[in-house]
């Protein structure tokens, strides 16, 4: 797999959240008709994956998605995935002291340490360090 | 924020302090002894912790930042002697050498390659675009 299509709110915050307080690069940037941009962000050490940030918006979705999606991504119903870090204290003292919102500190599970944080839309990803 | 104190809580908050430092302020001349006389720790154990922790010493740490900030100034189309000294380094040929060991090309032609990406996306942005998406969203009707 080489793309992933992750739904934010508002490109323009996404982009901060996700270079400026994630440290992605990003790979591709191009302004789009309608007013979106084709914009595509990938961690450090996976140049290869590319994580898009789509915009919900009506040049793709009917009134009554564009509403109920935004709801949903607000209300936390999108997981999207796991990272995984060398130092999960590390990575968390890291990302909190840049402002990223946990909603589990790292705690240890019987498969390693886990917490739990969301972008600036309100999607939500796990960050673990396995055993 | 933890509130009971995991294991070493205080040498993560001042490695973090450390990376973070280097990430602010790496174009300035920075003094690196510094960081770890802050950290109360032995300077040997520091930078052996940090090394473990971010792959990187701090001095390598700070080249490393400094030279991924050339790459992004660099692809803007600023030229190579302003970016050299705007990143913190302080001889153009020892930015050239450390460049092209990290990039393995020279400054200039990373710049070539970059404007030659830019035009072809520029030109014709939706060859950068999976097609699927690029109809999904309406994009290929023009």
């Amino acid at each position: 797999m080489t793309h992933v299509s992750i739904y934010v709110l508002d490109q323009g915050r996404a982009y901060d959240f996700y270079t400026n307080k994630l440290g992605f690069k990003v790979i591709t940037d191009v302004p789009m008709p309608g007013g979106d941009r084709w914009l595509t962000v990938s961690p450090p050490e996976q140049p290869e994956l590319e994580l898009i940030l789509s915009p919900v918006t009506r040049t793709i979705f009917s009134k009554e998605s564009v509403k109920a999606l935004t709801e949903l991504i607000k209300d936390g119903a999108f997981g999207v995935g796991l990272f995984t870090s060398n130092d999960i204290f590390a990575t968390y003292e890291e990302l909190n002291a840049k402002g990223v919102v946990f909603t589990k500190v790292p705690k240890k599970e019987f498969y390693g340490t886990e917490a739990i944080f969301k972008d600036d839309s309100g999607n939500w990803f796990s960050l673990a360090q396995l055993n | 924020m933890i509130n009971e104190p995991y294991p070493k809580i205080y040498l993560y908050r001042r490695l973090v302090q450390a990376k973070l430092f280097i990430d602010n302020n790496y174009a300035d001349n920075i003094d690196l002894d510094n960081i770890a006389d802050e950290a109360w720790f032995s300077k040997f154990h520091f930078i052996r912790k940090f090394k473990s922790t971010y792959r990187y010493t701090p001095h390598q740490y700070l080249t490393y930042v400094r030279l991924e900030k050339a790459m992004e100034l660099l692809k803007a189309g600023l030229p190579v002697s302003s970016v050299c000294y705007s990143v913190g380094f302080e001889s153009l040929s020892s930015f050239s050498r450390l460049f092209k060991r990290a990039a393995g090309i020279t400054p200039s032609e990373y710049i070539a390659r970059h404007q030659k990406i830019k035009a072809h996306m520029a030109e014709s942005p939706l060859t950068f675009i999976p097609g699927c998406f690029a109809s999904r969203n309406g994009w290929l009707k023009n």
